[in-house]
């Protein structure tokens, strides 16, 4: 999820002057105590120093052909002391899950416990290959069986495709699924081209369809934060392939008339895919199936708790209802009578020769189905419930706690995730963007800001299940106190804010117009400056 | 449920600040016919830590560990030793449990290393930058088709016969739902093939990788400058990175994207994933590339810093006209990849690049020795194609069961193709002992006889 603010461009903030030297505090370091500052790992190099010891290389006649041996490359030269000082270092300027409540909603940051990691690292998972005979990896198939499983059964859906990487290439693989049985069934040069998705809906829905040689229509949004379910019904025609819908959706409600909306779409011949991001807020309270959806994916990251990881990797399996079941990425793990096996190809015995082709190298993210496994049969079917039940009360406590003081976008119960919007800010000069700042300052990373578009200003809050009472009343506390502070005319705090990080504020737009991407050694640059 | 914080009275008295009885009365806007009353039947419920590692390792034991056996398995994916304080730096939880770095003030750490990713991509692939990464090798090798398409405005892609067959399925799987063409050059164990021919006036670009499937090594100069005087695009793929300490890099050969599989460095096999796709461009093209990309700017008090860039290639910016629909990279399996980098540094890189092609070479005169083996190529850099006198899938399969993991056998990922059911893909690294080499020479001896 995207919750990058709108462009600062430094020159425009109401910071006060300074320079560097009120940077370094006083210091003759530039240090502040425990926040150290740290150089590029190209600034550090000591030629012909290495952090790993590699044996000589036998002498032997090289045989590279006609290919010649490159020069130097430019990397630097570290000890292992140094690298880990370095990265150590580096790791002390992130936010984390681990140090506190990290509440971007449609993001879904929970905790990730580390027996997941432990299990992802046994040998017998992390050290095998792809291509390993499958009579030597049958544990490993069986994982990735038991999983889908269990994707299968708290959907309600037949058939799961396992192997793409990620929530957005699991819209990927659900709409070339849907895209294969439209050609399936209408013939090749079928007129659907045509896909409906949500003015609230993340960015990927639309790059998604048109990835998948679809159209993009849009659909607004009714008084109450949903589909307007009339207008929807308007577009609808022999030219729709599907719409996609999230729900819960990016306003954190319940799409209430999905029932309906899946009836309409099925009538006029068009498939359902729903973007299963927020799949954590029904979790064995709602099976997608029972809802009539024919395509969903879910990241497991967020869902099943395998860690972000400063942004990747994710992973994105995807159900498929009885229409779909057919038309899936190669390759699949099946099960028969000599154990589990792969289909890999479509010339393999065990293919129904409707599979549409490859997503990605290998299999799936084995990685991320280990952890996920291990996250779900720690919960069981009834944990999971639990899951849901408990996010959907923590943001509801948000939303009752906040809503005299900031101004939520929509009425009723919400479902994992509380959505405020500007409203409250009018007239005190105060930005979504400068509140978000001042919040940092007090210890929390930032929510969700300006999404969903359909509302101005947007604050998305998710504070997830992993959430005890006491960290939700002390963050009510500091959000209740900094829309009081913004009431009473104090924007100058927000404007400088923030003020005890290791960087203030950034220039997000001269980074823009003049990017710099990569390091470049200070010879080149005066060279390139000349 | 010792991950849920909230007791009974939190719950009750939760409840009672929202105003509401129960938590069912929160989920009132799902249809009725829709809510589930008691947990979904067929599945376990809760279990301890102790329980869940025992139902989870017992999974785990039933593979066989390619370290725990002579190993030669490369074909895209290689084992190679990774540094103890890899592991141990990226389960940090600052780095473990972050997110995305769109707050750049507190992600700072996040934002440099990736900075600092992408220039090791962009020295080690000799190309102008880098990109924070994608989702692995083959992805990366159908999202520059893709790229090469929009700024060529063209749509016809011209593949190798010794590109990787799952980058070629990637991408023929792109193309058929994205709407461009594919021409596949034959399968290449010889490596003798005329790219340059295929290439017509409507060809967005070529891509040929290097090291090829098949092993083989080859100066690209003469193709890349075929390539573009015909006004089409060089794309270089690179399954195994670690070749790149001692090749002449893509770059210098004139190739316009370069795209690899990291998973060498730094990431373990993890039997196909997650891996890292690395990618690579020119200056003039970068607001074609896909993915994210961290750039260097000041802060408000002039000094440096890092920030997310160019977002407006995004598909949260540009929606539907995005480069991309990718809104992730293979972030963890990135840092993996920097600090393993970091800790070899050019000395250690060139050196492991070298010490892989020895290890190699000395297996290929071992091999070659053998009575029905056959070396296909003779310019390779850790991996060859031998040709046996029987099926290579049969033979594999009595390598295992005699605890040796022999190879790949081409037949595996060229399914149905009769001419190549002979031949096997041999990898070599730095993780080989002699004594591997030894067993697996006797090894195929015993399963040719």
């Amino acid at each position: 999820m995207n919750t990058q603010g709108r462009k600062t461009h430094i020159d425009a903030l109401g910071v006060e002057g300074g320079g560097a030297a009120s940077a370094a505090a006083g210091t003759i370091s530039g240090n502040r105590a425990l926040m150290l500052e740290e150089p590029l790992i190209f600034e550090q190099d000591s030629p012909g120093t290495t952090g790993v010891d590699l044996p000589e290389p036998p002498a032997v006649k090289s045989r590279l052909g006609q290919v010649r041996e490159r020069g130097r490359i430019g990397l630097p030269g570290l000890s292992e002391p140094e690298v880990i000082r370095h990265y150590t270092r580096l790791s002390q300027k992130n936010y984390a899950i681990d140090s506190g409540l990290y509440p971007l909603g449609s993001c879904t940051m929970k905790h990730n416990p580390r027996l997941n990691e432990k299990l992802a690292r046994l040998p017998g998972f992390s050290d095998i290959h792809p291509l390993q005979p499958e009579r030597t990896v049958q544990g490993a198939l069986e994982l990735i069986d038991t999983l889908a499983h269990w994707l299968k059964t708290l959907t309600g859906m037949p058939a799961v495709a396992m192997s793409p990487a990620a929530g957005a290439h699991g819209e990927l693989c659900g709409m070339m699924s849907i895209r294969a049985a439209i050609e399936d069934r209408d013939g090749g040069t079928s007129q659907r081209r045509r896909v409906l998705v949500p003015e609230s809906a993340h960015g990927t829905n639309p790059a998604t369809a048109a990835a998948c040689g679809f159209t993009v229509d849009a659909i607004p949004a009714d008084a109450t934060g949903r589909v307007d379910v009339e207008a929807l019904k308007a577009k609808l025609g022999d030219d729709v392939a599907a719409i996609m819908l999230t729900n819960p959706n990016t306003c954190g409600l319940f799409e209430r008339d999905i029932v309906e909306i899946a009836e309409a779409v099925h009538a006029a011949g068009a498939y359902f895919y729903c973007d299963g991001a927020n799949f954590n807020a029904i979790v064995g309270r709602v099976r997608p199936a029972d809802l009539g959806i024919d395509a969903m994916h879910i990241n497991l990251h967020k869902t099943f708790s395998t860690p972000h990881g400063g942004g990747g990797p994710g992973s994105g399996p995807v159900v498929l209802s009885d229409a779909l079941a057919k038309f899936v990425p190669l390759p699949y793990v099946v099960h028969g009578p000599d154990g589990f096996s792969l289909v890999e190809s479509t010339a393999d015995e065990d293919s129904t020769g409707k599979e549409f082709g490859r997503l990605k190298g290998f299999h799936g993210q084995m990685g991320m189905f280990v952890r996920a496994l291990a996250y779900i049969l720690s919960h069981g079917a009834d944990g999971l419930r639990q899951v849901a039940s408990d996010a959907v009360l923590n943001a509801n406590y948000v939303m009752a706690s906040l809503g005299d003081v900031m101004t939520p976008s929509f009425e009723g119960p919400c479902m994992h995730e509380a959505l405020f919007d500007d409203r409250f800010l009018k007239g005190t000069g105060v930005t979504t963007l400068d509140f978000a700042k001042a919040m940092i300052d007090e210890g929390y990373h930032p929510m969700t800001m300006y999404f969903p578009l359909v509302v101005h200003g947007a604050f998305l809050i998710e504070p997830t299940e992993t959430e005890s009472k006491q960290s939700l009343d002390a963050f009510i506390r500091v959000m209740r106190g900094l829309a009081e502070r913004a009431k009473s005319g104090d924007a100058d705090h927000f404007l400088g804010a923030p003020r005890m990080t290791p960087r203030r504020r950034l220039d997000e737009t001269g980074a823009a117009r003049k990017p710099v991407l990569r390091w470049v050694p200070e010879v080149e640059q005066r060279e390139a400056a000349e | 449920m010792r991950y849920l914080p909230l007791t009974e009275a939190d719950r009750r008295s939760m409840l009672a600040t929202i105003g509401v009885p129960s938590v069912d009365s929160l989920f009132r806007d799902v249809p009725e016919s829709a809510r589930l009353a008691a947990p979904i039947d067929g599945l376990a419920p809760h279990a301890g830590e102790m329980e869940v590692e025992r139902t989870i390792a017992a999974m785990a034991a039933k593979n066989v560990a390619a370290g725990s056996v002579p190993s030669f398995l490369g074909a895209g994916a290689y084992r190679h030793h990774v540094p103890a304080a890899v592991d141990h730096l990226i389960q940090r939880g600052e780095f473990l449990t972050s997110y995305t770095p769109y707050q750049p003030e507190v992600t700072q750490g996040t934002l440099q290393y990736l900075f600092e990713f992408q220039t090791q991509v962009a020295l080690i692939t000799g190309m102008d930058v880098a990109n924070a990464s994608l989702y692995d090798g083959a992805t990366s090798c159908a999202e520059a088709v893709m790229m090469a398409n929009r700024v060529t405005r063209r749509s016809r892609a011209v593949l190798s016969g010794g590109l990787h067959p799952h980058y070629r399925d990637v991408t023929a799987t792109n193309a058929r739902f994205h709407g461009f063409e594919v021409v596949t050059a034959p399968a290449d164990p010889d490596g003798n093939e005329d790219l340059a021919a295929l290439v017509d006036d409507k060809t967005s670009c070529v891509v040929v990788q290097n090291p090829g499937f098949f092993g083989q090594v080859r100066d690209l100069t003469d193709l890349a400058a075929a390539v573009h005087a015909k006004g089409a695009l060089l794309i270089v793929a690179v399954a195994e990175v670690v070749s790149l300490g001692l090749l002449t890099p893509p770059g210098e050969m004139g190739a316009d994207i370069v795209v690899a599989e990291g998973q060498s460095i730094g990431n373990a096999l993890n039997f196909g994933g997650p891996y890292v796709g690395l990618f690579a461009t020119r200056d003039k093209y970068v607001r074609h590339m896909p993915g994210r990309l961290t750039g260097q700017t000041v802060d408000a008090e002039g000094r440096r810093g890092w920030v997310l860039t160019l977002s407006t290639r995004e598909q949260h910016i540009r929606r539907e006209k995005a480069t991309s629909n990718i809104c992730t990279n293979s972030g963890l399996c990135a840092l993996a990849f920097t600090i393993h980098m970091s800790l070899l540094g050019e000395e250690g890189f060139t050196r492991l690049a070298r010490l892989n092609h020895a290890k190699a070479v000395r297996l290929a005169d071992r091999l070659d020795a053998l009575k029905g083996v056959e070396i296909v190529s003779d310019s390779f850099f850790n991996e060859f194609t031998v040709h046996l006198k029987k099926p290579a899938a049969k033979v594999v399969n009595k390598l295992a069961k005699a605890g040796i993991l022999g190879g790949v056998p081409v037949s595996r990922l060229y399914p149905g193709d009769e001419a190549l059911a002979e031949l096997l893909l041999v990898a070599a690294t730095e993780t080989n002992t002699d004594a591997d080499m030894d067993a697996l020479a006797s090894g195929l001896k015993e399963a040719l006889l």
